[in-house]
């Protein structure tokens, strides 16, 4: 494991870089620039950068003309306020008709910290996942965010890119990691039971696993980036090879990664399904260390959740 | 449109056209917004007929000029305009809200030859036009943006942010034109949420403001050609219209708004429509 980066940092680099290479980038921001970091590119780029205040709604209308017109928008503010306050606009005048505009919004979940809960979005990727025609990423380093960004500059449609505030240490190798659209990977081989994981979760299913295999339990762990459309063939082949899953993410039980899993499931594999995330709660000011352990989102907390799965597949 | 140059006999018998268009269109539909798109026939008119750098052989010419119906539900008069124009064959206008047709309820960029934006939830196609602006100014293009907003469209905030951004970036290729016709589906504006006064909130934003009659095309048009002038600001012309012009029964009634009429209603109201109501 290499240096811990913010997804968000990732994020602001490798849009420089695609600015280099793109002159039909373009970035929108709400007045939060210096915290998604497309601050980078306004400040290598001022003519493709447009600050449009704070006013989410013109943000995402803004962005849907630029790209009826061309360009490439990557329209960022923070995940509450992209998904909760600009949902019409990214409905009816983004995903409606097709438009090629990435929203890539940051300091999703609790690891937002001390802002407290009216800016640590819980819901987001249920929001987006609703929306047909939008594609949901939740990259889990600075590693698969790069390549994750760069992905989605080269797909024509509408993609929401959920990044985090705080850093997080990379799980992957920049020189090995592949990213493929909408294809999960298996991060660790393993028959017990499978952890499906998304974003900051991935590293500590990773951590929950080796800890499971001294205790002599094999799990497989799955990072999940792309939630939508989501890799159902991996999830229904974990479930009939381990017959377990424990799913595990920074975001609601309702709605996110554990709901669509278990959606996949229900109808393709059925097995014992336990979902680690918020249990349909707000979260509370406090630092990202302190909020996962007080609501449920550490390895230890996956590793009760295997338990569960683990006796839930005996019965 | 370079020069001031039009025939308005043939824009007026065009504007008749269009008006039978949407009796039909929304008496064979059964349903649609009759009052603010008869409110709107002498603007789409003037644009596509007068105002407007098209090619409704390219839809998709790269140096067209934009128009973005920001009030969706006046859907019948895009339809119609955009039809007689030549983008698509006026059979097409018959088969308005049916299962299976191009012409949805309210506009659809993906179907629609012509459509440049979809629309129909109020306030959200000023900010597209905003976007199509920006990027003509990025790609250095003389192309223009037109959009039209409605009065109770008005009441929606992102109709403001969009305002306050085209001021901002300097929009001047950028010309809307408000449907003042003064009725909202539960009332007047006045009633309802007032949004006066109109032409000083539009001002106090930066944006130049002319003021027309919304069904004389001499000033519809005239006020176009100056929007092209002014620089460094976009341009909003305030167009006092009568929902629901040209059909008696129909004028300044809001129950209008979004009603099919009857079979006897249409055909009085298409009676009333063989000739020119609009003699500016």
């Amino acid at each position: 494991m290499s240096a811990n980066t913010a997804t968000r940092d990732a994020y602001g680099k490798t849009l420089v870089q695609l600015g280099r290479e793109n002159p039909d980038i373009v970035v929108l921001d709400a007045d939060l620039s210096q915290s998604t970091k497309t601050i980078m590119f306004a400040r290598e780029f001022p003519d493709r950068f447009f600050n449009m205040g704070i006013a989410e709604q013109n943000l995402m209308g803004t962005a849907a003309g630029l790209a009826a017109s061309g360009k490439i928008p990557f329209a960022s503010t923070f995940a509450m306020f992209a998904t909760g306050r600009a949902f019409e606009p990214i409905r009816n005048s983004i995903a409606y008709p097709r438009l090629n505009v990435k929203i890539a919004a940051t300091h999703a979940g609790l690891t937002v910290g001390e802002d407290g809960a009216s800016h640590q979005c819980l819901e987001d990727v249920a929001i987006m996942r609703a929306i047909p025609n939008m594609t949901v990423i939740c990259p889990a380093d600075g590693i698969e965010t790069e390549a994750v960004v760069r992905a989605a500059a080269a797909y024509e449609g509408p993609v929401y890119i959920r990044l985090g505030r705080a850093k997080v240490p990379n799980i992957y190798n920049k020189d090995e990691y592949s990213f493929q659209w909408g294809k999960g990977i298996t991060l660790k081989d393993g028959g017990d039971v499978t952890i499906i994981a998304t974003g900051i979760m991935a590293a500590a299913a990773l951590e929950a696993a080796e800890d499971l295999g001294r205790s002599g339990i094999s799990a497989r762990v799955i990072d999940i980036h792309t939630i939508k459309p989501i890799d159902r063939e991996l999830i229904k082949k974990a479930a009939q090879q381990t017959g377990a899953i424990v799913t595990a993410e920074e975001h609601s039980i309702i709605g996110g990664l554990g709901s669509a899993v278990a959606e996949v499931l229900c109808e393709e594999a059925p097995v014992p399904v336990i979902r680690v995330g918020a249990k349909d709660t707000f979260g509370e000011s406090g630092t990202a260390e302190e909020l996962l352990i007080k609501y449920g989102l550490t390895p230890g907390c996956i590793m009760q959740a295997v338990e569960r799965a683990l006796k839930a597949k005996g019965r | 449109m370079h020069s001031l140059d039009y025939d308005v006999e043939r824009l007026r018998n065009i504007a008749v056209r269009i008006r039978r268009y949407i009796i039909e269109m929304t008496h064979g539909a059964k349903s649609g917004h009759p009052g603010g798109s008869l409110s709107a026939v002498e603007i789409l008119a003037a644009l596509y007929f007068a105002i407007m750098r098209i090619d409704p052989e390219v839809p998709n010419w790269e140096d067209r000029d934009r128009f973005v119906l920001s009030k969706g539900h006046a859907s019948p008069v895009l339809y119609a305009t955009l039809a007689l124009r030549g983008y698509f064959p006026e059979e097409e206008l018959s088969r308005f809200r049916r299962i299976d047709s191009m012409l949805q309820g309210h506009p659809d960029m993906k179907g629609i030859p012509g459509v440049e934006m979809s629309t129909g939830s109020l306030g959200q196609g000023l900010s597209a036009a905003c976007g199509m602006a920006l990027a003509a100014k990025l790609n250095k293009k003389d192309w223009r943006v037109f959009s039209l907003i409605g009065d109770g469209e008005s009441q929606e905030g992102m109709i403001w942010e969009a305002s306050m951004a085209a001021a901002h970036y300097r929009l001047d290729n950028l010309t809307a034109f408000l449907d003042h016709n003064g009725l909202q589906i539960d009332g007047t504006n006045r009633e309802v949420m007032a949004v006066e006064p109109l032409a000083d909130k539009w001002k106090a934003f930066g944006w130049e403001v002319l003021q027309v009659d919304g069904h004389c095309f001499a000033e519809i048009i005239r006020a176009a050609y100056k929007a092209r002038q002014i620089k460094g600001r976009p341009t909003m012309i305030i167009a006092k219209t009568t929902k629901g012009k040209g059909v008696s029964f129909m004028e300044d009634k809001a129950d209008w708004h979004g009603k099919a009429p009857s079979d006897e209603e249409k055909d009085i109201a298409l009676r009333e429509l063989e000739v020119v109501c609009c003699e500016c």
